[in-house]
Parts: structure tokens; C-alpha cells; sequence
């Protein structure tokens, strides 16, 4: 009985260190292999597409909502204080500095990096990638590496058009619907958000994040049993995966930009 | 789908994020790091700097003029020692006195420059003479009621 428990223990730690082993040697294959990413463009312009653009209606709509929803529930709670004008820094800040990102990159994992593991898990599974190493092509080049680099470019971006949308949401009901003062709004917004320290942070925690998930799902993609199943089961470990690496990273990420900041 | 159809559709989503990207750096943000390029410190003295905090602004006539640069502890004079960056198209006289104000009852900490008259003007590296310190509400508050027992106790 101990020993059937030993052993199923130390079963799992050698396969959990072997996979982390196999996701770091893969990463840095896709790393060494990027040239071709790069040197045939239009291969990753065709996954920016796929990954960026079809992702644009829901990051520009939930971005729109999130930024009402905030701008009614910062107005109600700012009102008790008789600050409604601080409005336009609460709407700012938290999309820029956490939302933006964060809610960006939790979509784009479950509408992009879903989509990613599926395709390539499948290509795995009908032998696809099989067949271009039989043709002196290496999948890794040509299939993966162009998908990794249109995530991690498509990131930054859609998580910039979120916060703008987000902001725009704001305004539209703190200003327009309730009638905090427009000139208020975006003059202290203005002076409260710093290009350096709050946006440029933000850019940079999404393109980290644009890694994270494009990585995990390329790597669960490769890594998927060639089955129905396994792909299927591959696919829901990229979303959980991807959203509790980004979700952790921004920890992380926060600690070490906004901690010394005071 | 046709590849010049989709290239459009990137380009675009490119364009589309540059412009948020701006729309950021422009409306919602300011780009108010003042450059050290086009800027000059000034070092105030203060015995008590309260709440103030570096990249405080700096404002003179309620404009902002700088930043709180860095703040330091001077173990020599045990006071705290601001370096305040100027922007270069605000040329300050040198007998300029420095103040730690507060904006609203319970806002930001700044401080506030009055320009004095002399002919000569502040450079790089100078100090500032006249200082004035932030007000502990504690010590405003203490100095109150004790005036306040005095008035009330018997001559």
C-alpha cells in the first residue's frame, strides 16, 4: 500500500520534471529557430490574423463594457467622498496599470491560445508535422515559431486597444451618462498617469504575458496525445494553464514595478 | 482568404493598436517625466518634509513648473535634504523660496515656489535659502489645545 503510494509519487515527479524539461528545450527551440519567423514574414502576418485580429471584437467589446462598468461603480463609491472628479484617475489607473492587461490576456489565452493548442495538436495528431520533417522542412520553423512571434506582437497590441476602449467606456458613462465634469475628468487623469511608470509597465507586463500563453499553448499543442482526446484535453490545459501563469506572473510583475514606486 | 485582404486586416490591427498605444501616451497619460536634458536641480533643505514623496510636483503659481527628483537624509544637519528638477523654460530667480503645501484637506503633498526678486537666477546645483516645512496636523493640533488650557486656567 506505502510503497504503491511511493511509487505513484515519485511517478509523477519524474513525468512533472521531465514535461518542464521538455517545455524549457522546446521554448528555446522555438527561440533558436525564429529566423524564418522573420526571414519569411508573411508567415507570421498570417498568424497575426488568426491570433490578433479575430481576436479584436471581443477584446474592443469587453474592453467598452469593462470600462462602463468601472466608470459606474467608481462613481458611486467616489460620490460618498465628493470626489467624483477622481473619476478619470480610477477608470485610468486600473485599466492601464492591471485590467488592460490582465483581462486582455485571460481572453486572448481562451480565444487565441485555445485555438493555437487545438491546431497544432491536430496537425500532431493527422501527422501533418510529421510528414514536413519526411520533407526536410522543420515544423518547429515553419509552423510553430511564426505563432509564437504573432502572439507575442498581437499581445501588447490588443491589450493597448482594451485599456484605450476601457477608457473611452469610462468617459462615455462617467461624462456623458452621469455628468462628471469632462474637463476635470481628463485633467486629472492626466496628471495622475505617467507614460513611464504606469503605461509603458503595462505594455511590458502584456508582452511578458503574450510569451506566457503563446508559449504554453504551442508547447501543449506539440505535446498533445494524437487523439481526439488528447487534443481536447491538451486545449483545456492551455486556458487553465495560461490563465493562472498570467494571473501569477502579474504578481510578480506588479511586485517589481509598482512596489519601490513611493 | 486572399493574402492582400489579410495583410490589409493585419495592417490595420497594427494601426489600430499604435493608435490606442498613443491615445494612452497622449490623453490618458502625460508624458510629465521632465527629461534631465531641458531641466536643472535645485536642492531645498527642509526640518520636516511631512507626506512629500519623489516625483511630487512642483508647481509655482499653481502651475507645475518640476518634479521632486529624490529625497535624502542629511546626517550632517539631520535635516531632509529634496532635489527639485526645474524645467529649463522656467528660469527662477535666486532668493526663490520653497514651500510644502497640500492640495485640498487630505491631497498630495507639493511644493510650492515663490519667485523672489533678484536679478540673478538659480543654476544647477544651487540651494535654495528660504524653505518653509510641510504642517504636522499633530503639532498644529497639540499647539491648539495647549493654547486653549492656557486661555482656560486661572491668571
Amino acid at each position: 500500500m506505502l510503497k504503491r503510494a511511493l511509487e505513484n509519487l515519485g511517478n509523477r515527479t519524474i513525468q512533472g520534471v521531465w514535461r518542464m524539461g521538455f517545455a524549457t528545450r522546446f521554448f528555446f527551440a522555438v527561440l533558436m529557430h525564429s529566423g524564418t519567423a522573420f526571414r519569411r514574414f508573411g508567415l507570421t502576418i498570417r498568424e497575426m490574423y488568426f491570433t490578433g485580429v479575430l481576436s479584436l471584437i471581443i477584446i474592443l467589446v469587453s474592453g467598452l463594457f469593462v470600462g462602463m462598468v468601472l466608470g459606474l461603480q467608481g462613481y458611486e463609491t467616489l460620490q460618498t467622498y465628493g470626489s467624483e472628479e477622481a473619476l478619470g484617475v480610477l477608470v485610468a489607473l486600473s485599466l492601464v496599470r492591471e485590467l488592460g492587461p490582465v483581462v486582455a490576456a485571460l481572453l486572448f489565452a481562451s480565444r487565441a491560445g485555445s485555438a493555437i493548442t487545438a491546431e497544432i495538436g491536430l496537425m500532431k495528431a493527422t501527422e501533418q508535422l510529421s510528414a514536413m520533417e519526411m520533407m526536410a522542412v522543420d515544423p518547429i520553423a515553419r509552423v510553430v515559431a511564426p505563432r509564437f512571434w504573432a502572439g507575442v506582437i498581437s499581445m501588447p497590441l490588443l491589450a493597448a486597444l482594451f485599456s484605450a476602449m476601457g477608457v473611452l467606456g469610462g468617459y462615455l458613462v462617467g461624462v456623458q451618462l452621469i455628468g462628471v465634469d469632462e474637463g476635470s475628468f481628463w485633467a486629472q487623469m492626466q496628471s495622475a498617469v505617467d507614460f513611464e511608470q504606469d503605461i509603458l509597465n503595462g505594455v511590458l507586463k502584456s508582452a511578458v504575458f503574450g510569451v506566457a500563453i503563446t508559449a504554453i499553448a504551442l508547447f501543449e499543442g506539440y505535446d498533445a496525445p494524437p487523439t481526439a482526446e488528447g487534443v481536447s484535453g491538451a486545449t483545456t490545459r492551455t486556458v487553465v494553464t495560461s490563465s493562472l501563469a498570467v494571473l501569477a506572473l502579474d504578481f510578480v510583475l506588479t511586485a517589481f514595478m509598482f512596489r519601490g514606486l513611493n | 482568404m486572399n493574402k492582400t485582404v489579410l495583410d490589409l486586416w493585419v495592417g490595420l490591427f497594427v494601426v489600430a493598436g499604435i493608435a490606442a498605444l498613443l491615445f494612452l501616451a497622449l490623453k490618458v497619460g502625460s508624458m510629465n517625466t521632465v527629461n534631465a536634458a531641458d531641466s536643472y536641480d535645485v536642492v531645498a533643505r527642509f526640518e520636516n518634509i511631512g507626506g512629500l514623496k519623489a516625483r511630487a510636483p512642483v508647481k509655482s503659481a499653481g502651475v507645475v513648473v518640476g518634479r521632486v527628483d529624490s529625497i535624502q537624509f542629511d546626517t550632517e544637519l539631520y535635516e531632509a535634504k529634496v532635489t527639485i528638477r526645474v524645467d529649463k523654460r522656467y528660469p527662477f530667480p535666486r532668493d526663490t523660496s520653497a514651500a510644502i503645501l497640500t492640495s485640498g484637506l487630505l491631497g498630495e503633498q507639493y511644493i510650492g515656489l515663490a519667485a523672489g526678486g533678484d536679478s540673478v537666477m538659480l543654476k544647477s546645483g544651487d540651494t535654495l535659502k528660504i524653505t518653509q516645512d510641510a504642517v504636522v496636523l499633530e503639532n498644529l493640533i497639540g499647539q491648539f489645545l495647549y493654547g486653549k488650557a492656557q486661555e482656560g486656567s486661572p491668571q
